[in-house]
């Protein structure tokens, strides 16, 4: 069993194990999971303190390549086993991969109860917009009128946006990244992990079987003509000269203008409030004519497991270690001889 | 001046009123002053799930029964000696319980014709004289209540009115020679800090109405229930909940693992999630989850973490928390569900016990999928019940069902208080070094048991993946293979059957040893078949008595055990559940003894259908 590179440090290879990766050919899960396995040694937290928790569904298999601790749960909830890790230690870094499906159509409710809550999780959703595991059927990320095997003549469900959905539901931290795109997908899982808290990740992952191509508008943008990259501070511009820009109507909803115009959105993850963050989630390639990636929102709030860490030192502090055979005698008792 | 006291042995006495009422506080006060002269108890609470149902309604009616006496005694009693009815609806839906001659207190001032018209009486009842076979006691309780509190300032006439529960209380701990101080310390904690002036008024009331009975010549005599000759100790009393909860607590301590308890709210099952949430000073978490799929996740990943993972709920959350249950029985986890059994099916009638879950946490999961199941006998055998759970849960790295029911929950009765000191410790071993060759295989089992290692995150060198596919025996890898599901499929069979060499070998109660009849029950119903079987015993008949606490597996001279009596009764609360396992499992033509009333089953009506078989 390798222990890192001779010097105490921790590679890649650390975090790979002996299993036969079983996704199919060309899928966008091998470059992220390629990502992640470079990208752990850098956090620096041993591999023993890591935990990753999936569902079911394609992305769910992640946990059986990392070399860490894993489980493989069932279909929508891996949010909610992974609340109760992380609740009883604090000292993991506790990491949910899930997918389209299992995240929002059967485990939306705990997805969305997690992100209120605060746990301490990171949550990486693979979306590729369809169900894959099952072959085929259109997921609640699939566009209106999708053509699938379960939708001959079109589906006829409104699709989610999954960073509304996930910035409604109170999350702290909310970004999105690109499968085959390393060193943007490395930079907002670095800063998923520095976040305390709830943390947020849509990754737009290609399926090549069953729903080819469905983000080539920004995996195969060399130009950068459709990614909008969002870096706190800095105005958010964008196109092949940065000639493009994006403001706000007094509505807060958010439209393009020219760079030069006045007026040019300032991007600030940190921002309090929710509205700037969820206007930007509403800026899309077909309304907009460009997608917004990188971290749309990161912001500090209490998070339960620390407040229940604090409950638990704070009833200890006041009323000692908890004293079984006192408890058992206490209130009205009597004595027979 | 002091009226005569007669002897008596035992009462049984009934509470009743509307929802609003405050018939459960007046009852477990009640209970509180009886316990400590000592007499033996047991209650039942019976109430509506509806939390004010319309004013003097009949749906509305709240009950509690309290069975005291100078012995022993193994249940709530059959039918009240004594009725206490706050209006005329309590009165119909309660007066065909009391038995001819019996004593019967109603509140007058209700009677009023707007309530007999919600009652459906087209008389009044205590004027046409339908209750003559019944010793009645028509006292006026809100307007004497209202009298005795006019001085109390900042009370409302509502609120004042509100206290006439504590004048009934009052009264009665008159009539049965109850101090009533217990109630006063009870009031003064209660309302004490917050709104004096309330807690003055009901106490006042409370007074009131003990001095009535002194003065009032409506009752000539009053009574007295010598303590019960009890085994030696320290008692309390304590509800079934409310001993589960320590249950889990001790099992908590015995085994060093921090208690996790995920749960969504339900009746009969939130009070435990209530209680566990007051002990954070004993590491407990308590986790309010979204719903009841999230309550036993969270567990599960509790358990993953090396915590003490549990999980409570009643039927509907049962059958919600089924999925999650496979997976905690495929990854070999400690786990235990509770089950608070409330009467069903859907969301049948929340608030009344059944028995009706048993083949659902037997055989409600998927594919085959053995849970061992324990079930509690009595309100504080849940206490040991649960740290019994939690014993085999963690000993052979599975789910346990817990089952309680809606009865045993909120019932009462006097507990010996156990020796902390020398409650069994529940050894864990975590899993610390690799356990083969240098390599860790974390489904390499323990010969024994059978069991797996508990590896916990944090450990370094045992990082392993576990889920719910099928996985290949020893290195847990993930497999299709034919012949290794085959075997997979009947180790995690055998394990959990092997636990029948590890519990308590099933007793029987036969005094003479040469009964013909054997009464086989399991769970809540302990109380009503013992008592059946001394009547029936007390007639000159024999009768044998087993209980099983384990339902899976069974203990492991069931067969022997069942197979030496001519005749098997198996009386249960639900159409026969346990009947189907005895006839099946061990080719034993017994009977069953079934009623699905939402109450518990009646010693009387147990003792009848044995007579019937041991005379037939």
């Amino acid at each position: 069993m390798s222990q890192g590179n001779g010097n105490g440090k921790l590679t890649m290879k650390d975090f790979k194990t002996d299993q036969e990766v079983r996704w199919c050919p060309g899928c966008g899960d091998y470059a992220i999971l390629a990502a992640m396995q470079s990208f752990m040694p850098e956090l620096g937290i041993e591999r023993e303190r890591t935990v990753f928790v999936s569902g079911i569904g394609c992305a769910a298999r992640f946990p059986y390549y990392m070399n860490t601790y894993g489980m493989h749960s069932i279909h929508g909830r891996a949010p909610a086993i992974a609340t109760g890790l992380a609740t009883s230690r604090q000292d993991l870094s506790v990491w949910v991969v899930t997918g389209d499906g299992d995240a929002l159509s059967i485990g939306g409710n705990h997805l969305i109860h997690a992100l209120r809550r605060n746990v301490n999780l990171k949550i990486l959703l693979f979306n590729n917009r369809i169900y894959g595991l099952t072959k085929g059927q259109y997921s609640p990320t699939s566009e209106l009128g999708k053509v699938t095997k379960s939708t001959p003549m079109g589906s006829l469900d409104w699709p989610f946006n999954p960073l509304s959905l996930a910035i409604g539901a109170e999350a702290t931290f909310v970004a999105r990244a690109i499968d085959t795109d390393k060193a943007g997908t490395t930079a907002v899982l670095r800063a998923a992990a520095e976040h305390r808290g709830s943390a947020f990740v849509e990754i737009f992952q290609n399926c090549p079987i069953f729903n080819d191509d469905a983000f080539d508008y920004v995996r195969d943008d060399k130009e950068g003509v459709n990614r909008i990259m969002l870096r706190s501070g800095d105005p958010i511009v964008w196109g092949a000269d940065d000639e493009k820009a994006l403001r706000q109507r007094s509505d807060g909803s958010i439209e393009i203008c020219a760079a030069g115009d006045p007026g040019v959105l300032v991007h600030d993850a940190a921002a309090e409030g929710p509205s700037l963050a969820f206007a930007l989630s509403r800026v899309t390639q077909e309304t907009h004519g460009g997608t917004p990636v990188g971290v749309f929102r990161d912001v500090v709030r209490p998070v339960y497991d620390d407040l229940m860490a604090g409950q638990i030192a704070e009833a200890t502090e006041t009323r000692g270690v908890g004293d079984l055979a006192a408890l058992l005698h206490s209130g009205e008792t009597w004595t027979i001889d | 001046m002091a009226k005569p006291v007669e002897q008596l042995s035992q009462v049984i006495v009934r509470f009743a009123g509307d929802s609003g009422d405050g018939m459960q506080l007046t009852g477990s006060q009640f209970t509180s002053e009886t316990a400590l002269l000592g007499n033996d108890i047991s209650t039942l609470p019976d109430f509506p799930a509806e939390i004010r149902a319309p004013a003097g309604s009949l749906p509305g009616v709240s009950g509690f029964q309290l069975h005291f006496a100078d012995h022993d005694i193994l249940t709530p009693g059959d039918a009240p000696n004594v009725l206490v009815a706050m209006n005329p609806a309590a009165l119909k839906t309660n007066i065909k319980d009391l038995p001819k001659g019996g004593t019967l207190i109603v509140n007058a001032d209700a009677f009023n014709d707007r309530n007999l018209q919600k009652a459906g009486y087209p008389t009044n009842p205590l004027e046409d004289g339908s209750l003559d076979e019944f010793q009645v006691h028509a006292v006026p309780l809100t307007s004497l209540t209202v009298g005795a509190l006019k001085d109390i300032e900042g009370v409302t006439s509502r609120e004042a009115e509100r206290s006439k529960n504590m004048f009934a209380l009052g009264l009665m701990s008159w009539l049965y020679g109850r101090s009533v101080d217990a109630t006063v310390d009870f009031l003064n904690a209660k309302f004490g800090a917050r709104r004096p002036e309330i807690a003055a008024a009901n106490i006042k009331a409370l007074q009131a109405g003990y001095a009535f009975g002194e003065t009032t010549e409506s009752f000539a005599v009053t009574y007295e229930v010598k303590p019960a000759k009890l085994a030696p100790g320290t008692y309390r009393n304590i509800t079934g909940n409310q001993a589960l909860s320590y249950g889990l607590l001790a099992a908590s301590k015995l085994s060093g693992l921090p208690l996790f308890l995920g749960a969504y709210p339900i009746t009969p099952a939130s009070a435990i999630l209530e209680e566990l949430a007051g002990y954070k000073h004993f590491g407990v978490r308590t986790f309010q989850a979204e719903d009841e799929i999230a309550a036993v996740g969270a567990a599960v990943g509790a358990a993953f973490g090396g915590a003490l993972g549990v999980s409570t709920s009643a039927g509907p959350g049962i059958v919600l928390k089924a999925e999650t249950v496979g997976l905690a029985m495929m990854l070999e986890l400690p786990l235990v569900i509770c089950d608070i059994q409330r009467a069903g099916p859907s969301t049948g009638m929340p608030t009344k016990p059944e028995q009706g879950d048993l083949l659902l946490v037997l055989f409600g999961r998927n594919s085959e999928s053995p849970v061992p199941v324990v079930a509690a006998m009595s309100p504080s055998d849940c206490f040991n019940a649960a740290i019994e759970a939690c014993r085999i849960a963690v000993k052979y790295r599975t789910p346990v069902y817990l089952l309680s029911d809606a009865y045993l929950a909120n019932g009462s009765e006097p507990w010996l208080l156990p020796d902390v000191s020398q409650l069994a410790e529940i050894p864990v071993g975590f899993a610390t070094a690799p356990n083969s060759d240098g390599e860790f295989l974390p489904y390499l089992r323990d010969e024994q048991t059978l069991a797996r290692p508990w590896a916990v995150p944090g450990t370094p060198g045992l990082e392993h993946r576990v889920g719910g596919l099928e996985k290949e025996d020893r290195t847990g890898n993930i497999s299709y293979d034919p012949d290794n599901h085959d075997l997979m499929t009947r180790l995690r069979a055998q394990k959990v059957a092997g636990i029948a060499g590890d519990i308590p070998k099933l007793e029987v109660d036969d005094p003479d040893g040469d009964a013909d009849v054997l009464v086989l029950g399991w769970g809540g119903t302990y109380g009503p078949i013992a008592a059946g079987c001394r009547r029936v015993r007390n007639t000159g008949r024999k009768v044998a008595h087993a209980h099983l606490r384990h339902l899976n597996p069974f203990p492991r001279n069931t067969a022997e055990v069942l197979h030496r009596y001519d005749r098997v009764l198996v009386p249960e609360m639900n159409l026969g559940q346990l009947l189907k396992l005895v006839r099946a499992e061990f080719l034993v033509d017994a009977v069953g003894y079934n009623r699905v009333t939402g109450l518990p089953l009646r010693a009387a009506e147990v003792a009848a259908a044995i007579e019937a078989l041991v005379d037939g």
